[in-house]
This record gives C-alpha cells, structure tokens and sequence, in this order.
C-alpha cells in the first residue's frame, strides 16, 4: 500500500499556492485527527490503508464482474436471484455494507430503482462509496414520490408501460441492480461484458448500452 | 425523530445532477473524516445504528446546507464525546492551536482496541452483519396485507414518514434482523424479522402517481400491523 503524507495534500498545496486558508471543515477534521492520533485512539496508517481500500481497491468493477457473471452463466445467475451474498462471495466480494445483499433484475418491463431516503445506504462491496448525486437531497427527496422525473434528469426516459419498482434501502439489506444485458453482445467474452456495465446500471438510474459496432 | 434526513417525498431539493468521472472523495478532509469514522467506529463503543442517529440530531437547517462527510464528522465528534473518548473542550483547544494540555502519543485507554492498517483488510471483509441467528417466529409471510403503524418515535427509526398509516403487502421476508429503534437507543437488539413491504404508488402518492410503479421498503414487525 502507498503511505500518503497526510500534511501533504493536494487541495491544500493549491490553496497554499493562491494563497487561501483552510475552510473551517478542514481545520475540524485536522483538530480532530491530530487530537485522536495524540489520544492513541486513532492510526494513521490504518486511515491511509481505509483511503487506499476504498479508493483503489473496492468500486463499480467489482459489480460489473458480478452482473457480468451473471450474464454469461444462468446457473450463477439462478444463484444470484436465490440468495445474493453467497453468489457475490463467491467472486470474492463481501463485508462493510454488503453483509445481507438482494438483487433485482431489470427486465423489458420491470425497471429497479435503488435509493435511501433517510441517509446513503449503499452496497460497498459491489459499488464502492456512492456518489454525490446519491446521497444528495435532491435524489433521496424525489427518487420515491417521482422516480420518472428523476430518471429523466439523469438521462433515462421510461415508458408508460414499464413497471418502476424504487427499492428503499431502510435495513441493512443492501440492493444491487442486475440490468438487461443488452442485444449484440452474444459473442462478447465476460470481460468484455463487465466492461460495458457501468455503476449508474447497476443501480438502476441508467441502462446498459450496446456495443458501438 | 421525525428529522430533517427522513427526505422521501419532499419537493423543492432541485434536480438530480450527475458529476461525471467522479472521483471518490473530492477533498482531503473527506478522506480522513471518512476513515476516522471507521476507525473509531471500530473501538466498538458504539454501533452502526447508534452513528445514524447521532447524524441525524444535526440541527436541519446545518443538515440541509452541509455535505455529506459533514454530516459523518458531525456525528463523529458527537460520539466521542457522548462516549466519554474526547472532551468538547479538547477538541476546542486543538482548534485554537493548542494541544490542549494533552502529552503527545499517549497510549489508548484500557480495553479499546484500536484499529491497525494489518487489520482493516479483515475488518472490512468481514463486515458485521445485522441479521441474528435466533428462531424467532414472523408475524407476517409474502403476500399478507399489512399497515405500516402511525407511530412518531422522538429517538431514533428507521420507519420513514411517508409509509406511516398507509397500506401495502408483504414482497418477502428478509429474516431476522437488530432492531434499530431499540439498537440505536442502547437498549438491546430486540431482534425480529424484517420484510421488504411493497406500497403502491397511488397508495403513497394519490391519483397523480403512476398506477404501474411502487416502492419497496424494509420493514420490520414492529412498525406493522395486519391491514
């Protein structure tokens, strides 16, 4: 693992170089740090190895490899809908935040929608950290009450006639996506196929684009 | 509590915006505030539920106007010292620029545990499950009609306002799981099962919803009755 400089980053040599001081969050999170660090109650090493884990490590790929699985073997894919954290951990992917999974599968007329309208429950294992757009107000507010309206803000116009089931992920069971696999992709390898599924598919603000020929 | 974070059904947040190539964290303090919550989360002074809660009691107009990881750092220094690690003082006295009268690299106190950079690969793999392995038997199968109760706790739930008193069925049932009302409160696990409760659009949202879509929410038996 590389070992940051926790005193060295990047935002602060740019604000150090306009000149700019340090927000007052910024000067709470290094009060707090330096005083657990002090207290003994905090390693900075194991930060840096959280960061590294999160930023390097655990993310979307790990999803696509599933749904990609799932794609090219039924078996797995039987698997998947019956009990969806074996399935998963059988590739590998389990713990913080995906200790209970289910999946839905997107069909023709069937589309799943994943949110958390009380905080930004998401399954890390599989996804890595949410986005911005996920824990924000505006999502978690409307995804529920006008799910076709927030689709279309981010691109994806559903017909009338597809059902839109909003999972609302109040427990600690953590939903994942498993999208359409889309037409002209017969021939592609599980590789190549995880490469096209990207982590708005997976939870259900987007569908899987077929290949450009 | 009926709190600023219960958002489902609101208008006027503005649209949904997607960033593209978003990084994972945006700034360094999002970074260290994210792994000083796992870190400390990891002393297992308190729990997950217990976390949510503490976010939650961020005045709302703070709520509204911060990020995220604020909301987590927020909650973070709010544990630490309800559970006694630091004091308010000390953590004013760092940002004056003083140490606080602390000495420099002190050992943590007797019985904590703190994490090692060895350990968080484990530590995440192994995550920690809600789900109890007791046989405790379900009020409710697939398919019964339930309502979910118009209850208004003043501590922590988990029962979004927008399901309150209204009608919908059981899709299935997760299994047997913490209860996070009692959890988050310090008072047990009170385990019992938890259900995925499929509500209707037009049941949540009146006749301007679509008649196709629904929500599914997890429940669990404590905020149901039989419809």
């Amino acid at each position: 693992m590389a070992m940051t400089d926790p005193h060295h980053d990047h935002d602060e040599t740019q604000r150090r170089e306009h000149g700019a001081p340090l927000s007052d969050t910024e000067l709470r999170v290094k009060a707090l740090e330096s005083l657990l660090v002090d207290k003994g109650l905090v390693d900075r090493v194991a930060l840096d190895r959280l960061i590294d884990t999160y930023e390097t490590k655990i993310g979307p790929r790990n999803g696509a490899r599933v749904v990609a699985r799932a794609w090219a073997d039924l078996e797995y894919k039987k698997r998947l809908l019956e009990n969806a954290t074996a399935a998963i951990a059988e590739l590998g992917f389990t713990g913080r935040q995906g200790e209970d999974m289910v999946v839905l599968e997107n069909t023709p007329k069937v589309h799943n929608l994943v949110v958390c309208t009380l905080c930004s429950c998401y399954p890390w294992p599989v996804l890595g950290l949410p986005p911005v757009w996920y824990k924000s107000a505006p999502y978690r507010s409307r995804a529920v009450i006008d799910p076709r309206g927030v689709l279309r803000e981010l691109g994806l116009d559903l017909p009338d006639d597809v059902e839109i089931r909003v999972w609302d992920s109040t427990a600690e069971v953590r939903y994942l996506v498993l999208p359409e696999r889309p037409e002209g992709t017969e021939a592609m390898s599980e590789e190549e196929l995880a490469a096209l599924v990207t982590r708005d598919t997976m939870i259900g603000v987007a569908r899987v684009e077929a290949p450009r020929r | 509590m009926n709190g600023i974070h219960d958002l489902g059904g609101m208008h006027g947040m503005g649209p949904a915006v997607r960033e593209e190539n978003e990084p994972v964290f945006h700034h360094e303090w999002e970074r260290r505030a994210f792994a000083m919550t796992l870190a400390a989360g990891s002393l297992g002074k308190w729990n997950l539920d217990m976390s949510r809660y503490a976010r939650e009691q961020m005045p709302p107009a703070e709520y509204l106007s911060t990020s995220y990881y604020e909301h987590w750092l927020y909650g973070l220094g709010r544990l630490l010292v309800e559970h006694g690690l630091v004091t308010r003082e000390e953590i004013e006295a760092r940002l004056a620029g003083k140490t606080g009268g602390q000495v420099r690299a002190q050992r943590a106190p007797e019985g904590i545990r703190v994490l090692r950079a060895a350990d968080v690969d484990e530590l995440l793999r192994r995550g920690g499950s809600a789900r109890v392995a007791e046989d405790i038997r379900p009020r409710f199968k697939p398919g019964d009609r339930v309502v979910a109760r118009e209850i208004h706790p003043v501590g922590h739930t988990r029962l979004p306002r927008y399901v309150r008193g209204r009608h919908g069925a059981i899709d299935r049932d997760h299994g047997v799981f913490v209860f996070p009302d009692a959890h988050a409160m310090g008072q047990g696990r009170k385990p019992q099962h938890c259900y995925s409760v499929r509500f209707a659009a037009r049941e949540l949202w009146g006749s301007d919803a679509s008649p196709r879509d629904a929500v599914y929410v997890d429940l669990w038996d404590d905020y149901l009755d039989p419809a």
